[in-house]
């Protein structure tokens, strides 16, 4: 029941996101207190304009691995409406321009894919986490649960026996 | 239909389930807050105020950030994330934000303060826009909760100008 029930969750999510992966995992300290190690997010991204304060989530060209930070700085040109943006992590010393590519000085609306917009609830979803949200996603986050998934990114052998496993329950129940 | 497993299954959702309503109850609990704000921020002094050698006008300031946001916490507050950003129009932006200075509100006993600071971040416009420029300081805030969606909000405060030359 179980299984299934977050099965369809996650499909419906799919569906109403427009995403392949609609579920990010924090990875690092650098958004404490207010995002922790192992927080779930849920990723959205809405046609409005991009201002300082809100918390994105970005990929840098060459990385695989998406950032979730605070816009600390915003131009926004006059003939094209693009904006140029800088980040940083609440919990950092200093900006992300280090973390950006070689000579790239600011982020472009390209380069984000999600805004983070508040907390939830933990949930079996964890199970079903990917490590790499698609572009345009809803970003809510859930406290705590992504722990599963950064274990599962560790040692993915976890990751083969937890499926395994679930596949097995779902095989040998009586449902 | 009486296996430990199926009762685990069972028990595991209903707890999921029931934690879901507790967590949107609770968020929903932040609606019935009417926070009344205030803030004032006074430039003391221009420290510098020069074109960098790539071409941009950069300029150092002395804050004084006076602010009450207690009404802002509820039970379900988290944090509070700040900041006071100077927002102004140039020739080739519609738009600038800068963020100058942040802090991390932990409770409602350190929300009320008055602090002195130079710029935390540095105030750098993309061009040489700003001798005699006029901008606002916006103080924002960002409520993060325990639970459930996050909400922000700003006070902006106009009326600053800029020195007409570099010093």
């Amino acid at each position: 029941m179980i299984v299934t029930s977050a099965l369809i969750i996650w499909k419906a999510l799919m569906c109403i996101t427009g995403s392949e992966s609609p579920v990010v995992v924090v990875l690092s300290g650098s958004m404490e207190p207010g995002f922790k190690r192992g927080d779930i997010l849920f990723l959205h991204m809405s046609k409005d304009p991009i201002r300082a304060g809100e918390i994105v989530v970005f990929n840098v060209d060459g990385r695989e691995i998406p950032i979730v930070h605070r816009v600390i700085k915003v131009h926004e040109r006059q003939d094209t409406g693009e904006v140029e943006v800088l980040t940083k992590g609440d919990n950092n010393y200093g900006d992300d321009r280090l973390l950006y590519a070689q000579g790239q000085l600011w982020l472009k609306r390209q380069h984000i894919m999600g805004r983070a917009v508040g907390s939830g609830f933990g949930a079996p979803l964890a199970i079903f986490g990917e490590d790499l949200p698609g572009p345009n996603l809803a970003l809510r986050f859930l406290p705590y649960v992504g722990w599963v998934t950064i274990i599962m990114t560790e040692k993915p052998i976890i990751k083969y026996i937890l499926i395994g496993a679930l596949g097995l329950l779902v095989i040998t129940s009586k449902d | 239909m009486h296996s430990f497993g199926y009762r685990a299954n069972a028990l595991l959702t209903f707890a999921v389930t029931i934690l879901a309503l507790m967590c949107t109850i609770g968020s929903l609990s932040d609606n019935l807050n009417t926070p009344s704000p205030s803030a004032q921020i006074e430039i003391l002094n221009i420290n510098w105020f020069q074109k960098q050698p790539h071409g941009n006008d950069e300029v150092s300031l002395t804050l004084n950030i006076t602010a009450d946001l207690q009404s802002l916490f509820t039970w379900n507050t988290k944090q509070l994330f700040i900041f006071v950003a100077a927002e102004y129009e140039t020739p080739k932006n519609a738009l600038n934000q800068v963020s100058l200075w942040d802090a991390i509100i932990p409770a409602k006993e350190f929300a009320k303060f008055s602090i002195h600071t130079s710029n935390k971040y540095r105030f750098i416009d993309q061009g040489h826009s700003l001798r005699g420029k006029e901008f606002n300081l916006t103080l924002h805030w960002h409520v993060m909760p325990k639970t459930g969606k996050m909400f922000a909000n700003k006070i902006v405060m106009s009326g600053y100008r800029l020195p007409e030359d570099y010093r």
